[in-house]
């Protein structure tokens, strides 16, 4: 099987190990072969919390600088600096909701203006998906719901080898019940943005 | 039910590898289990904790690796399958047991897990603990994947058995934090009770005891060499001139490798996964249809020195490499691009790596280093330290915890950092072999893992200087686990004693004690100030919950605050404690309700008295 090389960069608190949860149930339901790896030293104090995730036949379970084939970023500036994890062929889908980091206001850097992240990126990947995620989650209930407007992007422009509905069942199976509405609302916000989006 | 106590055979599930491992420690039928936690090994002690609640496996938080290695060392030799897990550096401070356990073996299985880490994502240094297996003279497993990690600590109890010798499992954070699906195996029974039977001639090392263990634990390691010549954690794969050995997570790095260069078919790859003691005639004979040989290996070469070894033993001269210039490196961890080319390079074979994407026009982006969490009394109490320290020339050694974040800017808090419990020690020498004022910081787990001995030492010898305890009620930084000072009925458990810091300090003879509580500003940097003034040993207590544990245990309910609009824009809040609940709109200094726990420190340093309760 073809493998896919999938980086999520997120940062702590975002809910990013969750979404590489459900993925990875989504592969166990669809029989794709996974790995992941994930970096969560101190994710909860505020700092870049990074998940590769490798489908298919490769064994390894980390992803090298340059050979992500889709970058999957749950913030802009976050998104921007994992372009080295990215190479002319990589898809890309970012939240464009900023969080700025918080040297940002003690004056110890600028962040980047979105447009021109936006603009960055579709002039050196292959693609570019580019969503508020945001402002979806909110609609769908709660900001928490981020991850998995993201995720409903992620799958409907990425070519991750399984279906919909699998990616549907592994959120069922793996999120809480009470959020269950919620979080399917949110995947489907994502899917369409996703698909609306540049249309 | 915990999901790893699922008596499930042939469930598939996917797992966190330190998950797998846990899962693998039931099904062998661990009975008895200790630790000190410490990243990247910290999950599989959180989930014994929590399963050790659920069944009757025993399971200890101990006070430090030294002493967890101890308690499980008497519980193995009542003959109880016993595991005692911890970080790489924890073995440092566990070394002492270590070493002479191996010599006087168990009579119940036993394993030591060390979790090693490569590129220190969160350690202090990245030492190869393999060393310990061929210093101490312990049989050695390493796992290359998740599951095969499950299936490895099984076989680490049998063999444990079979030399009566405790066995060292060795992995890397990339096992350790790396997800994979798993199978379920049927689950032993675990024998929870054991008899201690009397051994003299085993068990008290005496020197003419010993004489005889160290030959004996010769004898043994020589029947392990047995073992690891023929073990299917020594698997050959592939025929060809061409040779790779290699270890670890880097087996996979290669085996993908070889595929996308084209090479499968003239390459043979060994993988030690039973790696001391080393499978001498296995590699030789390995080596005898080879040409060329790499060894990949993360972190020092040990595999390499030795096939070099038993190369020169075979009378063989193939180029063999591994660690050079042009190769691998000591350094950090590798990763599959990297394996691919070294691979090339050293087989000659063409490979063009993927063009790496140009960044020169991709403007700088704002770093986004950890940082103290929105009311975390670790920033207040800097803080207070800073005004009551006013202009003293100060040297603030430091300990491991959150609380090491503290040297960043702008609190500048935290000068030297080398091991747990350093902090009160350095303080000894700094005071002596300076005039400067010494101000040290230590959490409170930190201070019962090692900095008692310290404590002792500076009352003794009577030195010169303040150090601060930072009681927050947890182990924060490796998620949240108890300490002997911690109150355990808030884990809903009964059971469990409770040591006192402050009556702990003051029956050591510390003659200035003073407790702060770091969210009455004023008041701490007052008492702080007196501290600071006292000639000897002063101890600081600063008390207040962990904000990240206290709010997840909704222990603490958050009231946030807000920047009136008699804000004058001097950013004093910002500039001096930092806290990431503040942000900036359209230049003016804004606080995150969402995140704003109502500490009100920065309420209290506001000159203006501009941030006040979002809510009367
Ligand atoms: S986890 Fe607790 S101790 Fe650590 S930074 Fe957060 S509030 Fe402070």
């Amino acid at each position: 099987m073809e493998t896919t090389r999938l980086i999520m960069v997120a940062v702590g608190g975002q809910g990013n190990l969750l979404a590489s949860k459900v993925l990875g149930e989504a592969a166990l339901i669809s029989g794709v072969p996974v790995r992941m790896s994930e970096i969560h030293g101190m994710a909860q104090r505020g700092g870049v919390v990074e998940s590769a995730i490798v489908f298919g036949d490769a064994t390894s379970s980390i992803i090298s600088d340059s050979e992500a084939d889709i970058l999957l970023g749950f913030e802009p500036s976050e998104t921007l600096r994992a372009l080295n994890r990215c190479s002319k062929d990589t898809k890309v889908i970012t939240n464009t909701a900023t969080l700025p980091p918080f040297t940002v206001s003690i004056g110890k850097g600028v962040y980047p203006d979105v447009e021109n992240i936006k603009k960055l990126i579709k002039a050196k990947c292959a693609s570019l998906v580019a969503i508020d995620a945001m402002k979806l989650a909110k609609e769908a209930g709660s900001p928490m719901s981020v991850n998995i407007v993201l995720l409903g992007a992620l799958v409907q422009s990425g070519s991750l080898g399984f279906t919909k509905e699998n990616v549907i069942e592994a959120i069922n199976r793996r999120t809480k019940k009470a959020f269950l509405d919620m979080n399917l609302n949110a995947f489907e916000l994502g899917y369409e943005a996703a698909q609306n989006y540049g249309n | 039910m915990h999901k790893l106590l699922n008596d499930s055979p042939g469930e598939e599930i996917m797992l966190l590898g330190n998950e797998a491992i846990a899962r693998g420690a039931i099904e062998a039928g661990v009975a008895f289990a200790t630790t000190y936690p410490g990243t990247p090994s910290s999950e599989i002690s959180l989930n014994l904790f929590q399963m050790s609640q659920e069944s009757d496996l025993y399971f200890e938080y101990s006070t430090n690796e030294k002493v967890a290695l101890e308690v499980a060392a008497a519980a193995a030799n009542s003959g109880l399958r016993t595991f005692c897990m911890m970080k790489h550096v924890g073995l440092n401070v566990a070394a002492d047991p270590l070493m002479t356990l191996a010599y006087v073996g168990v009579t119940g299985g036993m394993v030591i897990l060390t979790a090693d880490d490569p590129a220190m994502f969160s350690s202090q240094n990245e030492q190869d603990n393999r060393y310990y297996a061929k210093f101490g003279n312990l049989p050695m497993l390493e796992p290359s994947s998740v599951p095969e990690a499950k299936e490895m600590i099984k076989y680490a109890f049998d063999l444990s058995e079979e030399l009566n010798q405790p066995v060292l499992l060795r992995t890397t954070t990339r096992i350790n934090h790396s997800n994979a699906f798993v199978t379920f195996g049927e689950m032993k029974p675990r024998q929870t009770k054991g008899k201690f039977i009397r051994e003299p001639l085993r068990c008290v090392t005496v020197p003419a005891v010993a004489r005889q263990l160290h030959s004996k634990l010769l004898d043994k390691m020589n029947k392990a060499k047995g073992l690891s010549e023929t073990s299917d954690f020594n698997p050959v794969e592939g025929s060809g001139k061409a040779g790779i050995i290699v270890n670890g997570v880097s087996l996979h790095y290669a085996l993908d490798a070889v595929e996308d260069l084209g090479i499968k078919d003239n390459t043979k790859i060994l993988r030690l996964g039973f790696s001391n003691p080393m499978p001498e005639k296995l590699i030789k004979e390995f080596l005898k249809g080879c040409e060329k040989v790499l060894v990949i290996e993360e972190g020092e070469p040990f595999m390499e020195e030795a096939v070099k070894a038993f190369a020169q033993e075979a009378g063989l001269t193939i180029p063999i490499s591994g660690k050079s210039e042009a190769l691998f490196s000591r350094l950090y961890e590798y990763d599959p691009a990297m394996v691919r080319e070294k691979i090339a390079v050293f087989f000659g074979v063409d490979y063009t790596p993927k063009t790496k994407l140009d960044t020169a026009d991709v403007p700088q982006i704002p770093m986004r280093p950890p940082n103290l969490c929105s009311g975390c009394s670790h920033r207040a109490t800097f803080y207070e330290v800073k005004q009551a320290a006013g202009d003293m020339d100060i040297i603030c050694p430091t300990d491991i915890g959150c609380y090491t974040l503290g040297f960043l800017p702008p609190l500048n808090m935290g000068d030297f950092v080398i091991c747990m419990g350093s902090s009160v020690s350095t303080s000894c020498g700094f005071g002596q072999a300076t005039d400067q004022k010494v101000v040290s910081f230590i959490g409170d787990s930190t201070f019962f893992h090692s900095g008692i001995t310290g404590l002792v030492n500076a009352v003794f010898n009577n030195h010169n200087f303040t150090l601060v305890i930072l009681e927050n009620d947890i182990t924060a930084m490796t998620g949240h686990q108890p300490h002997p000072g911690v109150d355990m009925e808030r884990f809903g458990l009964d059971g469990f004693g409770r040591v006192n810091i402050e009556e702990l300090v003051r029956t050591l003879g510390v003659e200035h004690v003073s407790i702060v509580k770091p969210f009455k500003v004023k008041k701490s940097i007052e008492t702080i100030r007196e501290a600071l003034e006292y000639k000897g040993v002063s101890v600081i207590i600063s008390r207040e919950p962990c904000a990240l544990y206290a709010k997840s245990m909704k222990l603490l309910k958050p009231r946030a605050f807000k920047v009136s609009d008699r804000c004058v824009d001097h950013r004093d809040c910002i500039n001096t404690i930092a806290c990431p609940s503040f942000y900036l709109e359209a230049g003016k200094v804004k606080i995150d309700a969402d995140t704003c726990v109502g500490c009100a420190v920065c309420a209290q340093i506001c000159p203006e008295n501009a941030i006040t309760p979002l809510k009367k």
